[in-house]
């Protein structure tokens, strides 16, 4: 059986000395210089064992939702009227579109959060994390809609035409509109989360799970995918080769498609699956199915990996959305608020969904509870690793084929997430060192750098450093969205005031 | 009623034989001309980070250059045989925005020159003329 020989060479590979000297020597300088900083985001409430953090942006989500009433609901339909450009004036053809706009933002979402991140949250929190992982993406969807809108109406636009926007732009300008003090300061420290951001989970948690598949897949070491990954993207954003990364661009969507489409084919193949499959998630996300930390255990795996794929509140979609050319700002929150649906609600739950049909995760036949490995996760059948490993393991016992195009599919999504990341990371970078050739050299000369090292380091501590990078970078954003979210109240009552009223009207 | 006579022109020979033959006419009919350029442009495709933030900026570039290369030229040489005439830059498909600009200054006719593509590319692809004698709202005029 195929994941057998997947594991087969996955042993074959660990046991090789050199792979795991380079690996280990890296993992355990990582984990020695940022330990510290994992130990501080993801440190447990006093008194219990749930991590702070993962309340924070959850928290977030539900303030949003119940402050603009629901938004994700009540303005759906009008999301898709704009992205499919009912509301554009076709004299502004050549302008960035709403869909465009969307598009290149899910490019840098929709990656390996939606593959292997899955993987990994209900391999530890069980079938039941995919519940909690849909609700924090439809909440999120609120999150996404106030960061958004304010990304857009704070922007910088440049005498040259060229828009550079994102909570940077937000923290320092909106704070001073409302008299509140240290904008500045909140403004320089996203920037510097956004950094680390994007080194983290921008950048080598996408390497290290390309070169992770490509090693268990077709068996190449680490450190080859990494050097290859790492000349590219070097190629790219340095070279300036424009070429690889639109090709990437048109790519990625394609196969984004494909994946959803290869899933729907397992459940359709499995079709009297689905509803035990729907019941497994529903038991595990309210009972106790014997995952470690239970029900509580469910539900921080399933929103850490929700805000980790759709990075709600986290702040990197409004410097992608602040693109966009409109009259009004908050257009493009309503468009921004698909975005958490396509990405968890749609695609994140079509991997939980292939990894639960196809019966991965052990389960003891007489009591029905998960059957722990060694390392406290769920045991999976061919003893695979969490992440990319056990989501191409569960295509793989469907389509003998799958695990192949998943490799090229996981290489894609990666890239183009990193080069992505590689334009929010240096929107943080030059807010603080301030423009230039030299400056923007150095830092993409650190992130090809970064690309190598996450490619041959072992997943635990490139994972924990990633995740504390995104949401440190999330406490500072969503402090800034509670204090500027009267600002955006404002401009949707002012908009939907005069939607009804017909001053604004559709084109088509 | 004026006739307004609507050239759709790119800057190619085939448009320098359109704009002859129209302004021809034009004197004797005493009709009004304007000129449309139209740049190839989807809302529905996929564009990199980068090229997002530097959009604005590219396509006041590009308005800029269809300015000065093709549409300038064109209204002197109009200017120098004593005919006036508009110009309207605008971004979409193309066969579709040329109607769209035909309807909105009220055209009465459409001239358009014809590249002469042959052999499979104009089978599998079209061209615009054709496109444009298929669609046209008002009498078209293919330009050889």
């Amino acid at each position: 059986m195929k994941h057998y020989s997947i594991a087969a060479i996955l042993a074959l590979l660990a046991a090789s000395p050199a792979r795991a000297s380079i690996g280990e020597t890296i993992d355990g300088l990582f984990a020695a210089s940022t330990g510290w900083f994992v130990a501080l985001i993801f440190a447990n409430l006093p008194g219990t064992s749930i991590p702070w953090i993962v309340g924070w942006l959850v928290i977030g989500a539900v303030v949003f939702t119940l402050y603009f009433g629901f938004v994700q609901f009540r303005s759906f339909g009008h999301a898709l009227a704009l992205v499919r450009g009912k509301y554009t004036d076709p004299k502004d053809a050549g302008e960035v579109s709403h869909f465009q706009a969307l598009a290149t933002a899910l490019s840098g979402t929709v990656g390996l959060g939606n593959i292997a991140g899955v993987a990994v949250a209900v391999s530890i929190g069980g079938a039941g994390a995919t519940f909690w992982m849909i609700l924090a993406g439809i909440l999120g969807m609120a999150t996404k809609f106030t960061e958004c809108t304010l990304g857009v109406k704070y922007r910088n636009e440049y005498p040259d035409g060229t828009v550079s926007g994102g909570p940077m732009y937000y923290l320092d300008k909106g704070f001073r509109e409302r008299g509140l003090p240290l904008g500045k300061f909140m403004a320089v420290l996203f920037s510097i989360f956004c950094v680390l951001g994007a080194l983290g989970g921008g950048n080598m948690f996408q390497a290290n799970q390309a070169a992770s598949q490509v090693q268990s897949v077709l068996g190449v070491p680490a450190w080859i995918t990494g050097a290859v990954l790492t000349v590219v993207v070097f190629i790219v954003i340095i070279g300036g080769i424009k070429s690889i990364a639109r090709v990437t661009e048109k790519v990625v969507p394609i196969m984004g498609l494909g994946y959803v489409g290869v899933g729907m084919l397992i459940l359709i193949a499995n079709y009297d699956m689905v509803f035990w499959a729907i019941g497994e998630i529903f038991r595990g996300a309210f009972t106790d199915s014997g995952i470690v930390g239970g029900i509580v255990g469910a539900i921080i795996q399933g929103f850490r990996r929700a805000a980790f794929s759709n990075e709600a509140g986290i702040g990197s979609a409004p410097i992608a959305h602040s693109a966009v050319r409109t009259k009004e700002p908050i257009t493009e929150g309503f468009v921004s608020l698909l975005e958490p649906l396509i990405d968890t609600v749609i695609v994140c739950t079509m991997t939980a969904l292939v990894i639960i049909i196809t019966q991965q995760l052990m389960i003891d036949a007489e009591t029905g509870r998960y059957i722990l490995n060694d390392a406290g996760g769920v045991a999976t059948v061919g003893d695979v690793a969490p992440g990319v490993p056990l989501t191409s393991a569960a295509f793989g016992s469907a389509f003998g084929w799958a695990p192949y195009a998943l490799s090229v599919a996981v290489i894609l999504f990666a890239f183009s997430t990193m080069i992505t990341w590689s334009y929010y990371g240096m929107k943080g970078w030059t807010y603080i060192v301030g423009e230039g050739k030299t400056k923007e050299m150095i830092f993409k000369l650190i992130f090809c750098f970064f690309v190598f090292v996450g490619a041959v380091s072992s997943l635990g501590s490139v994972l924990d450093f990633s995740d504390a990078a995104l949401f440190a970078m999330g406490v500072v954003n969503v402090i800034g969205l509670y204090l500027l979210m009267p600002i955006v109240k404002r401009e949707l009552k002012s908009y939907m005031d005069r939607l009804e009223s017909g001053e604004i009207k559709a084109f088509k | 009623m004026t006739e307004i006579y609507l050239i759709a022109v790119d800057g190619s020979d085939a448009s320098q034989r359109a704009l002859s033959y129209t302004a021809e006419r034009a004197k004797a009919a005493g009709a009004k001309v304007v000129l449309a350029h139209v740049l190839e442009w989807s809302p529905y495709s996929f564009l990199t980070q980068e090229e997002l933030a530097e959009r604005h900026a590219r396509r006041k570039q590009e308005v800029a250059r269809a300015e000065s290369t093709v549409l300038g030229p064109m209204q002197s040489i109009l200017s120098e045989q004593g005919l006036a005439a508009e110009s309207v830059v605008r971004y979409g498909h193309v066969t579709e925005t040329l109607c769209d600009i035909a309807k909105e200054v009220d055209a009465t006719q459409i001239v358009i020159g014809r590249m002469g593509q042959s052999g499979l590319t104009a089978r599998l692809f079209g061209s615009v003329a054709g496109s444009l004698a298929q669609v046209a709202p008002v009498p078209c005029t293919i330009v050889p």
